[in-house]
């Protein structure tokens, strides 16, 4: 391919991020209509993106990219096959229809181009996550839709309800993200490549090295988190607090669906094994039962959709996993199915919420007369929900079932799994598509009428999808399903269900399926109250579970901090003194590092006198009566260590010394008078003996290493070169001096920095602690 | 500690203080002392004064307030390696200049304006922490 479509895919992945920094503005000057511009964006990518479809339709793939990082090897690249150019198709057509439906759902929302802008954002982070080729960019578009989601989730963040999903999808997906970087780590260490492109080739290298579960538990924590997959799904039901567009774009059609894409894209090298086979279908399975069976016993419509999309999820993980071609091809045909009629069913409910005012199936009906457009999107997404013929979710339901039955006695239990799932699924489907148009009529306040042009674009144009992609099967299959599945498998394959029914076991089970879900619409009102019943008996549920585990979290970290930050001073300097003279003592005891004891030096008299000044002075400390008396006794000793420096040929050692000792007795003094501690120590003699040993300790570490280290032989290099160069290169005679202001000038330079952060500190923690003289010990050293 | 003895000598102690900061702060290069020192120097001159006239009046005839000036000597230490940058030669080189001014050689660098930075944060970070501590809730 040449440059100019490689740039072209690089404007095309940008371009959201672009559209989101000017969509504030733009709706400020536009107000809602600002959609109609914005929605141009995800239109001109579609456009982009739908111009590969010949290529890969013929089996090609295209791929592009610049160096990123380049001393680690990390690439900003994209890879489209059937598989991602599908997902790309989908979030670029499915966001176009979104963006528009945003204009009509939030209109008059204060805060609309603040929404605009975080769908935006959405779709680049989504886009790049399907198209992505390198490793470290799939994980940072992963988590950049985590953290979209989380802001649209708790778009309205003055609701406690919203703030709590928000945190709570934030958290169950950020862990995940998390594990998923692990498990590409992991790819990565096995394999020695860092572009999914280069890991497909790589054969059984995979699935063939000792840490192959290691790499699959990883990256399923990172695609069940994100598909919602039991237990771990309680998030995306409660993800319906976020307005509408996002629960039909994020919560259906296009983020959750990132964990199974994860997992298609990674089949060809993660998938076929024991464990890949058993695990996914059962996750996917339990999710499926779960799903359907909870959602049947809700009663806000889009509680109810968010529930089937878990059971989906489930679906397609269940049938991801199963391990034939045919089961792949049904998974492929369903994801497409659903992107569509979920999409639809969800616009649709929003819309009925938006005219009428009520969410609760219960107090719905009647009103297809005012809402006919409505009515129309909401049947047609609800029957091909329901796989009936003529619809794209036929297609998938036969090649589900088809794929199942061919298998062993495993198989007919996922069979089992599939049809009770499909019938809850059948029944809830009409629940939400045609329950609320016919019948009686419901209990609205409202006048009900059909709404704008901007709402109901979408759901029409996704349910329209869903018959003409069924109808002109042969040419979907060819250009989408096809490749998809081919990309999937690893391995070429072709497609060929289509909406004519045959007579065989699947459309048996399909039969049985429509009676069971037929039944179940029915008795929905029993079945509800049969499940709410059993829920209500069991009590616990993973959503509890999660706030249990939050609130155990908080409490440990709370422990912890109070046993770690308990706020006394002297608690703080007995364990960091304590610590230092352990570190240094420890090790030279156990590795028989100790000194060679050095030989008495031969001092002379005024020596020895200023050694007795330093020894009494300590003494003093000791045994003084008053801590003012300490203070200086300590002062007397620094003065001594101070004068040895200048006797030993130290002068700007010693005269900093001097300075030093000086200050600290004026600044040990003051504080002391600031604390208003009793003027003498009356701790009983255990609590000082404690002290003595700590300090007597830490004294001894430190005079043990400093002999030890004058023992080493001394590298006189560096003092060699300053030596020689101080006066000739730095015009200085003064070394010392020279290295602090010139040789290691940079150095100096952060010091001074720190000592006046250090400075800052210390004011302010002074300032802090005026008003409060009950709590003496938070003042600081000083 | 407002004793008469105290506090007549305390301004000539003072103005000794400063005096010698800076004079030992300037032959530093070739003799010991250094900013760090001048710098300890003047701050204890601050505080003796602050001790025997109160911190009213310190912060007073400082006119600015010590973590400002503290700020301003980070300011120069920075400017003193910026010169270097401008000159075309790695942040921190040291320049040397020797200009004759009134017939007496002068040597002027770099270093020099870093070691006066430097002088200026120990004087203003110590400064005020010792006022801090010695001022009471009036300041």
């Amino acid at each position: 391919m040449g440059t100019g479509a490689q740039s072209l895919t690089f404007l095309a992945l940008l371009l959201p991020f672009l559209g989101a920094a000017v969509a504030p503005a733009l709706t400020r000057v536009f107000k809602h209509n600002a959609a109609w511009l914005l929605a141009l964006l995800p239109l001109w990518m579609f456009i982009h993106f739908a111009g590969f479809l010949g290529t890969v339709s013929a089996g090609g793939t295209i791929a592009g990219g610049f160096d990123w990082i380049p001393s680690f090897g990390v690439r900003f690249s994209w890879f489209l096959d059937g598989l991602s150019l599908t997902f790309a198709l989908l979030i670029s057509g499915i966001g176009t229809l979104i963006v528009l439906y945003s204009g009509g759902y939030m209109k008059g929302h204060p805060q609309q181009g603040r929404f605009f802008s975080f769908i935006l954002m959405f779709m680049g982070a989504m886009q790049g996550l399907v198209v992505s080729d390198s490793f470290m960019m799939l994980f940072v578009f992963w988590e950049l839709t985590s953290i979209t989601s989380f802001l649209l989730i708790g778009f309205d963040h003055d609701r406690e309800a919203a703030r709590r999903a928000a945190l709570q999808a934030l958290i169950v997906t950020g862990m995940g993200g998390l594990s998923l970087l692990a498990g590409l780590l992991v790819i990565w260490n096995i394999t020695g490549v860092q572009q999914l492109s280069d890991l497909l080739g790589t054969g059984d290298a995979l699935r063939e090295a000792p840490f192959y579960l290691l790499a699959l538990v990883l990256v399923l924590g990172g695609a069940f988190t994100k598909s919602a997959q039991f237990p771990l799904h309680f998030w995306l039901p409660n993800a319906m607090q976020a307005p509408t567009p996002v629960s039909a774009y994020l919560h259906s059609a296009t983020m959750v669906k990132a964990g199974v894409y994860l997992l298609m894209r990674l089949n060809p090298v993660l998938g076929g094994t024991a464990a890949w086979e058993t695990i996914l279908p059962v996750f996917g399975g339990v999710t499926l039962l779960v799903g359907t069976v909870v959602g049947i016993r809700q009663t806000e419509l889009k509680q109810m959709l968010a529930y089937t999309t878990v059971a989906s999820l489930g679906l397609l993980v269940m049938l991801t996993g199963f391990g034939s071609d045919r089961a792949i091809e049904a998974a492929v045909l369903y994801l497409v199915a659903h992107s569509m009629f979920k999409g639809a069913l969800f616009m649709v409910a929003g819309l009925i919420d938006h005219e009428t005012g009520v969410r609760d199936i219960r107090r719905l009906g009647g009103v297809g007369r005012e809402m006919p457009v409505s009515f129309a999107a909401g049947t047609m997404a609800a029957l091909s929900m329901g796989g009936l013929p003529l619809f794209f979710g036929f297609l998938a339901k036969e090649e589900i079932y088809a794929a199942l039955t061919a298998g062993s006695t495993w198989g007919l239990l996922l069979t089992a799994v599939a049809v009770t799932g499909n019938a809850l699924m059948f029944a809830i489907a009409f629940m939400v598509g045609l329950k609320p148009f016919i019948g009686a009529r419901g209990d609205i306040q409202k006048k009900v009428h059909e709404g704008p042009a901007l709402l109901w674009i979408g759901p029409l144009t996704l349910a329209l999808a869903g018959l003409v992609s069924a109808l002109a099967s042969e040419a979907a299959h060819h250009l989408v399903s096809s490749p998809m599945a081919s990309a999937v498998a690893g391995s070429v394959l072709e497609v060929h269900a289509s909406t004519v029914p045959h007579i065989g076991l699947p459309l048996m089970l399909s039969l049985v399926t429509i009676a069971l879900g037929v039944a179940a619409y029915l008795l929905q009102d029993r079945l509800r109250d049969a499940v709410a019943g059993a829920l209500k008996a069991i009590g616990w549920g993973p959503d509890r579970g999660f706030d249990q585990a939050i609130r155990g979290l908080l409490r440990f970290s709370f422990v912890i901090t109070k046993i770690v930050q308990n706020g006394r001073l002297d608690i703080y300097l007995t364990v960091t003194f304590a610590t230092v003279a352990l570190v240094l003592l420890v090790p030279m005891f156990l590795y028989g590092e100790l000194p060679e004891m050095p030989s008495l030096p031969g001092l002379l008299p005024h020596e020895w006198t200023i050694f007795a000044i330093a020894v009494i002075g300590l003494g003093a400390v000791v045994y003084a009566k008053d801590r003012l008396t300490a203070i200086v006794s300590l002062g007397i000793q620094g003065l001594a260590v101070a004068l040895l420096f200048m006797l030993f040929g130290a002068p700007d050692l010693s005269f900093t010394q001097f300075m030093i000792e000086t200050l600290s007795v004026v600044i040990l003094a003051l504080v002391m008078t600031r604390l208003r501690l009793s003027p003498s120590d009356h701790r009983p003699a255990g609590e000082k003996a404690v002290d003595v040993i700590i300090s007597g300790a830490c004294g001894l570490a430190f005079g043990l290493l400093l002999l030890k280290v004058t023992e080493m032989p001394f590298d006189a290099t560096l003092s060699r070169f300053f030596e020689a160069h101080s006066l000739a290169i730095a015009h200085g005679r003064n070394i010392v001096n020279v290295i602090i202001v010139d040789f290691r000038g940079l150095d100096t330079l952060g010091e001074i920095a720190v000592v006046m952060i250090a400075g800052l500190a210390i004011l302010a923690l002074i300032r802090v602690t005026t008003p409060r003289k009950d709590r003496p010990e938070a003042a600081g050293e000083g | 500690m407002r004793t008469l003895i105290f506090r007549t000598a305390a301004p000539y102690l003072t103005a000794l203080m400063l005096l010698f900061s800076i004079f030992v702060l300037l032959r530093g290069h070739n003799e010991p002392g250094g900013g760090f020192i001048g710098g300890l120097i003047a701050a204890s001159a601050f505080a003796i004064h602050g001790i025997a006239f109160g911190v009213r009046q310190v912060r007073k005839t400082l006119h600015f307030h010590p973590m400002a000036i503290s700020g301003f000597g980070l300011f120069l230490a920075v400017l003193a390696g910026l010169v270097s940058v401008i000159a075309g030669v790695p942040f921190l080189t040291g320049l040397w200049t020797s200009p004759t001014i009134g017939g007496l050689t002068v040597d002027l660098s770099t270093p020099m304006l870093f070691d006066i930075g430097v002088y200026l944060v120990v004087v203003g970070s110590i400064t005020s922490i010792a006022l801090a501590l010695e001022g009471r809730e009036d300041d």
